[in-house]
């Protein structure tokens, strides 16, 4: 177990790596610069690519950068905020987007298991066919639909949460979107717990453990729920990431000072620095919850977690 | 155990049991007014084709059947002594044990539960391969039932699980307790499945298709593993098969099933020498048999019916070579032909032709039955 984590964790760092050489080539590949200013002059314009050391050939940049990202360094922001350290700028919102996203991913988990496992157990009945209803509404309907209807009517018409984000009422003002945000967690994980949970109820396995005589709830809590949710994981896992980095609707809608936004301001003003070190973290985060799923595999499913000790 | 012969005991007496599936397409009559005795250790089999009814008839038996099912008529009358004293208590050393009964069809899940599942039907499934909860260590899943119907300790559990993996002939106990059903091949799993199954002293164990998901060599072993443990137990064994070569080798009488109803039931001499219906002529038939100079393997003409929709007369008369008139317009009754033989056909009726079993069939009981001596004698 120990020798498989730490080739899963070389591996990942690698694919990092990789990552970032990707992202400084697709920079390059992009059209403009963060100095199209046209009040700008051409020596300028080349001084200020001496003092960022842009002109220099993008292998050395590539490296000057992986070699200040390992000393916690991310470059400082051309034109969004000029000067200013990337991890400054991150720091005061990705917190937020997380916390919001946070809140997103519980309250569709455990809201979508909730309804998956009713839909399951009282299948073919009025409560699986409503269970059906809301997941469908759930995938197609897009977030930013859902936070408009909310704000509307829980914010401007009942008055019940604030309709924008207020860094003095951070818990109530992100009630509103991370429900919003929760619907497409909610409803995917629903269909995919229902459909599970349908398929353990009907395994040999339960009609042995129900020939034992154990009652409902043992049999449901010893036998169906884990066999059932362990694939479950894996489908929870990027949806995670997903909701964590932030949506940029949803963080305009409610006007929440999240990543979402930044990122698509950078990207619009080629702002180089902030674009890479946006999208390095989306993927560091992504590659590390995969790897914590693929881990936790280990240890909740013995047929993986054996033949991983058998490595 | 006493070597005299006791009175036999009736534990099991499924009479006129009917029952009926909704589906989606229409209502599926799968069980047609099925008898069924058993009594204490001794050895039923239920032969009959995929979808005749076998199963249903032992779910219905242990409180089991799907939620889709509907018992129209019926009873299953299981005949018990209370065992109140616990796990060891045996009413075989009990003179005040009392013998009672229920029928299960009108108890509720709970007191089937209880009472029946487990602790006096247990079951041995078809394939070993899912019949295990594949998340759950083997010892854990053996001592599950113990803790749930006894109410005895960890510990203790634990040490009847190591020696009932050991009864069953599964070495290093100690490490299989700690080990996953994935880790364990075929044959393992099925004794596994039969020690969960003896896990909690039951009177009666329905071993449903327990050699079909096995391969041949296997196959021999786990049946001599359940007549081994059914002698030392006393324990009634009820075999849901339709490989007559298992039934040849386990039973003391035969139920042949067809389309939901008992065709002809009698003690094993009876089926395998002296068959009486033309369902149970073309079973036997159609047994692989090296002895024959027909080099091919016969077969019961036409599928079973399908029971969404009932036809008049006898279910087995559109594949049945010797179907009189009659057949297509009224059921057989049974007819009694010994003390324990019975068949469903109107060939049995004194106005019917005189038909006999065909003579290939003949010939092969015959080389059965020296087959038989020859063994007996060698032993």
């Amino acid at each position: 177990m120990k020798k498989y984590v730490i080739k899963r964790v070389v591996t990942a760092l690698f694919t990092l790596l990789a990552i970032t050489l990707i992202l400084f080539i697709l920079m390059q590949l992009m059209p403009g610069s963060p100095f199209n200013d046209e009040k700008l002059n051409d020596t300028q314009r080349a001084s200020l690519y001496a003092k960022y050391g842009l002109d220099q050939p993008i292998v050395v940049q590539f490296f000057r950068y992986v070699i200040n990202m390992f000393k916690g360094d991310l470059g400082v922001s051309y034109k969004i905020s000029k000067n200013t350290p990337i991890t400054q700028l991150i720091a005061s919102r990705l917190p937020i987007s997380i916390g919001v996203g946070f809140a997103a991913v519980m309250i569709g988990a455990l809201v979508g298991l909730c309804l998956g496992l009713l839909a399951a157990f009282k299948k073919d009945t009025v409560w699986d066919t409503l269970a059906t209803i809301i997941s469908v509404i759930g995938v197609s309907v897009p977030s930013y639909v859902f936070a408009l209807a909310l704000s509307y009517q829980f914010g401007f018409k009942l008055k019940w949460f604030p309709m924008l984000f207020s860094a003095k009422d951070v818990i109530g003002s992100s009630v509103l979107p991370s429900i919003s945000l929760s619907m497409f967690t909610m409803a995917s994980i629903a269909r995919f717990t229902r459909a599970e949970m349908i398929e353990v109820l009907g395994s040999d396995y339960m009609l042995l453990a129900e020939s034992k005589g154990l009652s409902g709830n043992k049999l449901i809590f010893a036998h169906a729920l884990r066999n059932a949710l362990i694939p479950i994981i894996t489908v929870l896992a990027p949806l995670v990431v997903d909701l964590m980095t932030g949506s940029l609707v949803v963080e305009k809608i409610f006007s929440i000072p999240g990543v979402g936004s930044l990122l698509v301001n950078a990207i619009q003003s080629n702002d180089y620095n902030v674009v890479i070190a946006l999208s390095f973290i989306y993927s560091a985060m992504y590659i590390g919850i995969m790897l914590v799923v693929d881990i936790l595999y280990g240890v909740i499913d013995p047929r993986i977690r054996v033949a991983k000790e058998g490595d | 155990m006493s070597e005299e012969k006791k009175t036999r005991e009736k534990i099991l007496d499924v009479k006129n049991l009917d029952i009926t599936f909704e589906t989606t397409a229409g209502k599926v009559h799968a069980i047609r007014g099925v008898n069924i005795d058993l009594y204490q250790g001794e050895t039923v089999a239920i032969v009959g084709e995929s979808g005749s009814g076998k199963s249903v008839t032992m779910r219905a038996a242990m409180g089991i059947l799907a939620k889709n099912a509907v018992v129209n008529s019926g009873e299953i009358i299981y005949r018990y002594r209370d065992n109140v004293g616990g796990i060891d208590y045996n009413p075989e050393n009990d003179a005040s044990a009392q013998w009672k009964e229920a029928d299960i069809l009108k108890m509720d899940k709970k007191w089937i539960r209880k009472h029946i599942n487990g602790r006096r039907i247990a079951m041995v499934f078809q394939d070993p391969m899912t019949s295990l909860d594949p998340t759950m260590t083997i010892g854990k899943q053996i001592m599950e039932g113990m803790i749930w119907h006894y109410k005895i300790d960890k510990k203790d559990a634990y040490d009847r699980a190591v020696n009932l993996l050991k009864e069953v002939g599964i070495e290093d106990a100690e490490k299989r307790m700690k080990q996953y059903p994935h880790q364990l091949s075929g044959g393992m799993r099925q004794r596994v499945v039969i020690a969960i199954a003896l896990s909690c002293n039951p009177d009666l164990l329905i071993c449903d298709e327990p050699t079909t998901a096995l391969d041949v060599n296997i196959q021999a072993k786990i049946l001599e593993l359940i007549k081994k443990v059914q002698k030392e137990r006393d324990i009634a064994v009820i075999y849901i098969t339709h490989d007559l070569g298992v039934v040849a080798k386990v039973a003391d009488y035969v139920n042949v099933m067809y389309a939901g109803k008992i065709v002809e039931v009698g003690n094993i001499n009876e089926i395998f020498y002296e068959p009486k219906h033309p369902y149970t002529w073309g079973l036997l038939s159609a047994m692989p048999d090296l002895g024959t100079d027909d080099d091919r393997l016969y077969t019961i003409p036409g599928s079973p019916p399908n029971l969404l929709h009932e036809k008049e007369g006898d279910a087995f008369a559109p594949r049945n070579a010797y179907a009189l008139e009659i057949d297509d317009k009224l059921e057989p009754p049974m007819f009694q032909i010994s003390e324990t033989h019975w068949a469903a056909t109107w060939l049995l009726d004194p106005r019917a032709p005189k038909v006999e079993m065909p003579k290939e069939l003949k010939a092969r009981i015959e080389r059965m039955k020296k087959e038989a001596q020859a063994n007996d004698s060698k032993l």
